[in-house]
C-alpha cells in the first residue's frame, strides 16, 4: 500500500546517494528571471544541455503586460538583458521556446497544464516557488533555485532529499460563493506559514474531487506559502478529461497506456500518512489576509485579531491596521486580478459574474492581468474583456505582472486587494499593503471600494451598481 | 562549490520569524544574469532608508554586527520566493552560516549551493546565543561543519545534524555537476529502461 508521492518518486530513483536520492527530471521549465542565471552560468562552465527536449522556456516574469509591448519591454531595468540572453539560449540550444508574442505564451505555471507540459506523475521542475502549482494535474513538481537549474540542465537529474508526508483532507462541501483560494487560505492560518516545512503534500477529500483542476491548481500553487515544497492532486477522471488532446499530451495507443498508468498512481486505500490535517468546508466563508504573512488570515467576516506575538505587531504596524478593526468595510486603493494563482478562465468568470453590470468605484485603480495568452482569447471570445473594461478594470497582456514589484511603483504606499499569493512586505511595491483573496472578493471590493463579501452581489437578486460607499458593498453611487 | 569546515566570527541577532526571501533580497534587486552584485542589496528594506541611507536602527548597521559571519534567526527563515540571490546576497555580505530553528526547503538547499551552512538549532538553544551575544557583541560563535557543532562565545556546546548528502558535498567543496556526470551510464540505463515504460515522459 503506498501514496501517490511514494509511487511517483519511486519511479524517478536513479540511485540512492543515502539522505537522498539522485532522481530523473521529466520537465524543466524556464523563465527570464531566474532561468537567464541558469542558461549563463551552463555555458560559462562550457556544458551542453542533456535532454533539450524536456526543457521548456517562457517569456512571463519581467516582459511587460502593457498591450503592444515590445519583445525586450519590461518594467526591470535589467529585464531586457535577462529577457535577451534567456531567448537567446533557448534558441540555440534548441528548447521547446513560448516567446511574449506565441499565442500560447503565459505565466509559466498556468502554461505547462494548459499544454501538458505537466503531466500526471510527471517530476517538473522550475527555478520558482509555485512550480507546485501542476500537481493540480497530479504531476509531482516543486521550485528549485538557479544552481540546481544548471544541474538539471547539465544533467536532467537532481539530488533531493525524500520529503515526510502530508494529506490534507478538504472535508464536506464549499458553499456558494466559497472558492480553492478560501480553502487554502483557511489551511494555512490553521496549520501556519511553515506548517508544511519537509512534507509533500497531498489534497484530498470530498472537497477537492469536487474541484475543477484549475481550482485543484490554485490550491497547489500555495504550498509553498506554508513551505510544503510539493503540493497536488492525485489524477483521477477530472485530470484524464483535462489532458486529452493538448498539444504536449501522449495521443493514441500512447495516451491510453498513459491514462491507465495515471489513474494506477492514485494513493492506494489503506496507505499512511506521516501527517493527516482535516479541514472542514461545509462552514467556510471568504477569507482576506490582514498581515504580512499568508498565516495572517480570516474569514471576510471576521476583524483584525488582538496581536498573538511580536510577527503579528510588526505586520500590523506595516499594514497600519488596529486590532477588532472588521476587515469587510476596509478601505482599498487598488484592486488587482492576476498571477499564477487565479488568473484562469475560471477566476476571471467569477470576477466577472460580480462586475456585470456594475462600476469600479470612484477614485480605485482596477488591473486584470490573465494568467495566459490562451486564457486571455478565451475569455475574450466570451466577451469577459467587456465585462472588466465596462466596470472600469484595466485589460492587459498576460505575463507575471503586478504580482511582485519589478520596478514599476504604481502600487506604492496603497492598499491592495489582489488574487495573487504573497503579502510580504514590499511584495507588490515600496509601503504597498496587500490583502489576498479571491477573484470574486476582489472584485467586489473595486466596487465596492473597500474589502466587500461578494456574496451580497452574487446570491441576491442584482442590486443598483455599488461604487462609493466605503462601508456596505451595497452602497449607491 | 565553495568548501565549508568550520567558520568562527561574529553572530548578528535577527531573531524574527518568516523572514522571506523577498525581505533578504527584493525582487527589484534580482537584476542582471550576473553570479554577483546582490550583497550591496540584502536586507534593503530594513538595511537603507527611504532615502539610501543606511538604517541606524537596523542591526547590521551596527558594529560590530556589519562584520557579522553567523547569523542568528527565528523559524521559517527564507521562506518564499525560490530566488538564489538570497543566499548569495548573504554570502556577498560575509555570512557563512545561519542559526535558525527551521527554514524554507528551497532556501536551504540554495544556501548549500553557495557556501553557507543552515544549520537548525531549537529556538531556545538560538536564545541563548543571542543573550550571550546581546551581553558581549564581539563573541566568537564558531560553527564547525565537519564536527556538526555550534560554539558560543562562552564555550556552550550544540550539536546539529546536517543532511549527509549535502554535508559531504560542501565539506570537499565538489562541483556536484562534475559528480553526477560521473554517473552518466547509470543515468543512461535509467533513461532507456523508463522510456520504455512511459514513453510519453520523453517528448
Ligand atoms: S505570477 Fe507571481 S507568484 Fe506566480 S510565478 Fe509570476 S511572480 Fe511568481
Amino acid at each position: 500500500m503506498k501514496t501517490f508521492f511514494e509511487k511517483v518518486w519511486q519511479d524517478h530513483v536513479i540511485t540512492s546517494l543515502g539522505d537522498a536520492d539522485l532522481l530523473q527530471v521529466d520537465r524543466l521549465v524556464l523563465h527570464e528571471l531566474s532561468g537567464s542565471q541558469a542558461v549563463r552560468a551552463l555555458a560559462e562552465a562550457n556544458r551542453k544541455p542533456m535532454a533539450k527536449e524536456q526543457v521548456f522556456t517562457v517569456i512571463e516574469h519581467l516582459i511587460s503586460t502593457r498591450p503592444g509591448r515590445g519583445p525586450t519591454e519590461s518594467a526591470s531595468k535589467s529585464g531586457p538583458i535577462m529577457i535577451e540572453t534567456t531567448r537567446r539560449a533557448s534558441i540555440d540550444w534548441g528548447f521547446h521556446f513560448i516567446d511574449y508574442n506565441d499565442p500560447r505564451q503565459g505565466i509559466a505555471h498556468v502554461v505547462a497544464p494548459e499544454l501538458g507540459i505537466a503531466f500526471p506523475g510527471a517530476t517538473l521542475v522550475c527555478c520558482d516557488s509555485h512550480t507546485s502549482t501542476v500537481g493540480g494535474v497530479g504531476a509531482l513538481a516543486w521550485g528549485i533555485g538557479a544552481s540546481e537549474a544548471e544541474h538539471v540542465l547539465a544533467t536532467q537529474t537532481l539530488a533531493q532529499s525524500r520529503p515526510k508526508t502530508m494529506r490534507v483532507n478538504f472535508d464536506g462541501k464549499l458553499q456558494p460563493g466559497v472558492y480553492a483560494k478560501d480553502m487554502i487560505l483557511a489551511l494555512i492560518g490553521q496549520v501556519g506559514a511553515q506548517g508544511g516545512i519537509g512534507y509533500a503534500v497531498e489534497y484530498a477529500g470530498e472537497a477537492v474531487r469536487a474541484l475543477p483542476i484549475e481550482g485543484r491548481l490554485t490550491l497547489c500553487n500555495m504550498a509553498i506559502e506554508f513551505q510544503a515544497k510539493y503540493g497536488f492532486v492525485p489524477p483521477d477522471a477530472v485530470t484524464l478529461e483535462y489532458l486529452r488532446g493538448r498539444e504536449f499530451s501522449p495521443k493514441g495507443e500512447i495516451w491510453d497506456a498513459a491514462a491507465a498508468y495515471w489513474l494506477s498512481l492514485a494513493t492506494d486505500p489503506g496507505a499512511t500518512f506521516d501527517l493527516e490535517v482535516h479541514v472542514d468546508c461545509n462552514t467556510l466563508a471568504p477569507q482576506v489576509t490582514w498581515g504580512t504573512s499568508p498565516q495572517q488570515v480570516t474569514s471576510i467576516e471576521g476583524s483584525v485579531p488582538r496581536p498573538g506575538e511580536a510577527a503579528d505587531e510588526k505586520a500590523l504596524g506595516y499594514m497600519r491596521l488596529e486590532a477588532g478593526t472588521p476587515l469587510a468595510g476596509l478601505k482599498v486603493d487598488v484592486a488587482y486580478i492576476g498571477s499564477c494563482t487565479n488568473a484562469r478562465l475560471s477566476d476571471l468568470r467569477a470576477a466577472a459574474d460580480v462586475l456585470r453590470g456594475r462600476k469600479v468605484a470612484p477614485g480605485v485603480m482596477a488591473i486584470c492581468v490573465p494568467g495566459s495568452t490562451p486564457v486571455k482569447a478565451a475569455a475574450e471570445a466570451e466577451g469577459l474583456d467587456r465585462v472588466f473594461i465596462d466596470a472600469g478594470f484595466e485589460w492587459h497582456e498576460s505575463a507575471c505582472g503586478f504580482c511582485g514589484h519589478i520596478g514599476d511603483n504604481r502600487f506604492a504606499d496603497l492598499r491592495v486587494v489582489s488574487t495573487t499569493n504573497r503579502n510580504f512586505e514590499g511584495r507588490q511595491g515600496p509601503k504597498t499593503r496587500t490583502h489576498l483573496a479571491s477573484p470574486a472578493t476582489v472584485a467586489a471590493s473595486a466596487v465596492a471600494g473597500c474589502i466587500a463579501d461578494a456574496r451580497s452581489m452574487t446570491l441576491s437578486p442584482a442590486l443598483p451598481q455599488g461604487g462609493g460607499s466605503h462601508t456596505s458593498p451595497r452602497g449607491s453611487a | 562549490m565553495e568548501a565549508f569546515i568550520r567558520v568562527t566570527g561574529i553572530a548578528a541577532p535577527l531573531v524574527r520569524i518568516n523572514i522571506d526571501t523577498d525581505q533578504i533580497i527584493p525582487t527589484l534587486f534580482l537584476g542582471g544574469t550576473d553570479a554577483k552584485g546582490y550583497g550591496a542589496h540584502l536586507f534593503h528594506g530594513w538595511r537603507f532608508l527611504p532615502d539610501g541611507r543606511p538604517n541606524p536602527e537596523f542591526v547590521l548597521n551596527q558594529p560590530p554586527f556589519d562584520r557579522a559571519q553567523v547569523l542568528l534567526a527565528d523559524r521559517n527563515f527564507g521562506c518564499g520566493s525560490s530566488r538564489e540571490r538570497a543566499p548569495k546576497a548573504l554570502r556577498e555580505f560575509g555570512f557563512r552560516a545561519i542559526l535558525a530553528p527551521s527554514y524554507g526547503g528551497i532556501f536551504f538547499n540554495n544556501c548549500y549551493r553557495n557556501g553557507i551552512v543552515p544549520v537548525e538549532l531549537p529556538i531556545e538553544a538560538v536564545r541563548e546565543i543571542e543573550a550571550e551575544v546581546d551581553a558581549n557583541p564581539s563573541g566568537q560563535v564558531t560553527v564547525d561543519l565537519e564536527s556538526q557543532r555550534v560554539t558560543s562565545p562562552s564555550g556552550e556546546s550544540y550539536s546539529f545534524t546536517a543532511p549527509t548528502t549535502l554535508r559531504d558535498m560542501l565539506l570537499a567543496g565538489v562541483d556536484e555537476i562534475e559528480l553526477t556526470l560521473g554517473r552518466q551510464s547509470e543515468i543512461e540505463q535509467f533513461r532507456e529502461k523508463d522510456r520504455a515504460r512511459r514513453p510519453w515522459a520523453y517528448l
